[in-house]
């Protein structure tokens, strides 16, 4: 998936994008395992970094972004500009994660 | 004995506080020699809010980059911000939450493009989201993501 540019600014310095094919998105649902919401609990006492949950989303955020990049390769893109990313807690332990930008074909 | 049990939820209590307030405030302070070690570690790596990249700058090669932390409260915490509720208020228990979540959050972008050989980074957004909303009693819990554009620079940083 390296061929195709990922950037959130609108230009891409040093090259001209020929056509814009429009908006492109990618997104997934994740819930929270169990176990791990179990373990989290636990750590809740004493605060801090929630690894397991920073690893869920990180993995979540992957799959949306990649499913974006599909998206924007099917309709014939090698660039999607100005990436965002929405991030919606749904109900208990679950998360969306939403990546959306622009499909373009650079020179 | 018989106390031990009447009072077991009001011992449980202390002690949740006790350990969120000598267990958190230790792993927070350890937080933060860890931040500002690695801060120092990757000065070399520029992050800039601004949209485009400074002119000087002739860009061949661009890419997204991405740093997200998940960081929740501790007892203590929630417990003083349950009270912080009453009379309103700066509380600076969670001020330094959200301080040191962003900062690691930029810390894992830049290390993000240190690890592509990038060293600029422009168009540096933040999310937040909070995890924990909804959830009746949860403790707070968010995530937060910094991400932007790494780009090369084609002769070298000017400045």
């Amino acid at each position: 998936m390296s061929d195709i540019l990922v950037s959130n600014i609108e230009v891409v310095p040093g090259r001209r994008v020929k056509t814009h094919l429009g908006l492109v998105q990618g997104s997934t649902v994740r819930a929270k395992h169990a176990g791990k919401d179990i373990l989290a609990g636990l750590k809740n006492i004493v605060g801090g970094e929630l690894k397991a949950y920073t690893e869920l989303m990180q993995e979540a955020r992957e799959e949306a972004t990649d499913r974006m990049i599909k998206q924007a390769v099917s309709i014939g893109a090698n660039g999607v500009l100005n990436v965002r990313y929405a991030t919606t807690a749904v109900t208990m332990g679950a998360a969306e994660i939403l990546a959306y930008g622009t499909a373009v074909v650079l020179e | 004995m018989e106390i031990f049990f009447e009072y077991f939820q009001l011992i449980l209590f202390l002690f949740l506080l006790a350990v969120g307030f000598f267990v958190g405030r230790f792993l927070e302070s350890q937080h933060y020699v860890s931040i500002r070690k690695r801060e120092k570690a990757l000065k070399k790596i520029l992050a800039f809010a601004t949209r485009y990249p400074p002119n000087l700058v002739d860009a061949q090669e661009c890419r997204l980059v991405t740093g997200a932390v998940v960081i929740s409260s501790d007892y203590f915490k929630q417990f003083v911000a349950s009270l912080r509720n009453l009379v309103g208020g700066r509380f600076r228990g969670y001020e330094s939450l959200f301080d040191r979540a962003r900062r690691e959050a930029i810390i894992r972008m830049k290390e993000d493009a240190r690890r592509a050989g990038y060293s600029l980074i422009v168009n540096v957004k933040f999310e937040t989201t909070s995890l924990s909303a909804g959830r009746q009693g949860a403790m707070p819990s968010f995530e937060i993501l910094a991400f932007g554009t790494a780009i090369r620079p084609q002769r070298g940083m000017i400045g």
